[in-house]
């Protein structure tokens, strides 16, 4: 049942369906139908969703250690490159709507507020892993390299998690529990490394 | 700069304005159920308009009842919206201690019959930087100031907002600390542009909005405007205010708009005027320098922002 045939073949459905609400949103935000502040509305739900696809990602892999589930990890790839393009979408939905452009105005708010410095940052590290994430970069760089260029995703999750943790003015449940998330994962990679064998003599 | 709309209306007019409007919001309901629930304030909008700035546009009654932040009904800005069609606002009553003459609980009713009711159209600026055009009715808060009698050695005003966690969902959760206190020095309480609002759009308060009553103070950022104040506490020391207590690093005891001092979650130089596409520079004071500024011209505004 969870063949990595059968994975691929759910490919096409679930790429339908991590596209579908960006176009829905794009779709609302053309007919006004986003509320009462539609540019704002429209931020949060693609930062939203970058981040929960970036934390499936890092799911997938430790779901891969699974026996069973092994083959989960051909689906990685593919969500990777969406949370990147929501990413995309959200960074140009700041830049265009809702500051115009205004480069000066932009600069100064990377640099002056920290929530905004860790959401551009975990932006810019976002951009190795999308840009190596095709077969022959993998044999370009050696899969050695390439292994460790991709460890950039735990810096990225850790400061997306903290951008929506800042912005949140009071009760930061739904951001602690992504938070939470994220930290339980990469405790079990710690976990799964220390308890190596060949590293354990 | 003029101070918007500020037409007096006599309590009675007001109400019986308010009784014709009630009329009208009936007639069209039976006509079309889609925009009905809001037609009724297009039929006489000049109330309000004659006397606005010329770059600013009233924001709809829709705008001003569906995006609020009130976090007894919830963190989201629809939450005040969908959350508080349980909340009672009648009957009422506000209870007045601390240094007055004598303490004492005041019916509402009671205090609205003292008090001149009237339309004032303020900008709102809220500290998330966006903003509105609202036209409130209510009356100057120094007339209640007044009726309390406080002593010389009053100094600040507290505003304490209900605590009824079976009527305001979210307030069965601590995400900040209850019940909401505000304050002002008492300087600020008593100036003109101070009211306590008891409508918008010539309906009774909403219950999202604040209803019963509620302050609005519009050179401040909009969270100093609490709402549903059940309690009026006059201090010669300032007294803690919610949001101060919770993130001192953030808000201050005075938040007055001011496009100088910045927050560090948001630039307090450009606010999204709801409805508007582009944003636009926000003013000191929010607009409202001639008649403010005076009350801070031996204070370090970069200290006490």
């Amino acid at each position: 049942m969870f063949s990595t045939r059968n994975f691929n073949r759910s490919k096409p459905v679930l790429f339908i369906l991590i596209l579908f609400p960006s176009l829905l949103w794009a779709y609302q935000f053309v007919t006004g139908n986003l509320g009462v502040n539609p540019i704002e509305k429209l931020m949060d739900e693609l930062g939203l969703m970058a981040l929960r696809l970036i934390i499936i990602t890092l799911m997938i892999t430790t779901l891969s250690n699974i026996k069973p589930l092994k083959s989960i990890v051909v689906l990685r790839r593919m969500i990777g490159l969406f949370a990147f393009y929501y990413v995309c979408l959200h960074f140009s939905t700041y830049i265009v709507l809702d500051h115009f452009l205004d480069m000066q105005f932009i600069i100064q708010d990377i640099i002056k507020r920290p929530f905004i410095t860790f959401g551009f940052i975990s932006f810019l590290f976002l951009i190795p892993l999308a840009s190596t994430s095709t077969n022959n970069m993998i044999k370009r760089l050696g899969f050695k390299l390439w292994k460790k260029i991709h460890y950039l995703i735990y810096p990225v999750a850790i400061l997306a998690s903290m951008h929506f943790y800042v912005l949140v003015r009071a009760d930061k449940t739904e951001p602690v529990i992504y938070m939470g998330i994220i930290i339980l994962l990469l405790l079990h990679r710690i976990f799964k490394r220390l308890t190596r064998p060949q590293l354990a003599q | 700069m003029k101070i918007l709309g500020s037409e007096i209306t006599p309590y009675k007019t007001y109400l019986n304005r308010r009784k014709f409007i009630k009329g009208s919001l009936a007639s069209t309901m039976l006509a079309t159920v889609t925009s009905s629930a809001f037609a009724n304030h297009d039929s006489d909008l000049s109330i309000y308009t004659k006397n606005l700035n010329e770059n600013d546009k009233l924001n709809s009654y829709e705008e001003i009842t569906t995006y609020n932040n009130f976090y007894e009904f919830g963190t989201h800005k629809k939450h005040p919206h969908l959350n508080s069609g349980n909340f009672k606002p009648r009957p009422w009553t506000i209870k007045i201690d601390g240094l007055v003459k004598k303490p004492q609980t005041f019916d509402l009713e009671k205090i609205l019959s003292n008090v001149t009711i009237e339309d004032r159209v303020y900008r709102l600026r809220c500290v998330e930087a966006w903003s509105m055009v609202i036209p409130w009715q209510g009356f100057q808060l120094s007339e209640l100031i007044k009726m309390a009698e406080p002593l010389s050695s009053a100094k600040y005003v507290q505003f304490v907002t209900v605590f009824r966690p079976e009527e305001m969902p979210g307030q069965q959760k601590r995400t900040i600390i209850w019940p909401y206190r505000e304050g002002l020095r008492m300087d600020e309480a008593m100036n003109p542009l101070t009211i306590l609002a008891t409508g918008l759009y010539g309906h009774e308060m909403p219950n999202q909005n604040g209803a019963p009553i509620r302050l609005v103070v519009p050179w401040k950022y909009g969270f100093k405007s609490i709402k549903s104040i059940v309690e009026i506490r006059f201090l010669d020391t300032q007294p803690e205010t919610s949001w101060e207590t919770l993130a001192p690093w953030e808000y201050g005891f005075y938040a007055n708009v001011n496009p100088n001092v910045n927050h560090p979650r948001w630039s307090q130089g450009t606010e999204r005027r709801i409805g508007e596409f582009k944003r636009r520079e926000t003013l000191m004071f929010n607009g409202y320098e001639e008649e403010v500024a005076h009350l801070y011209k031996d204070l370090d505004l970069t200290k006490f922002y």
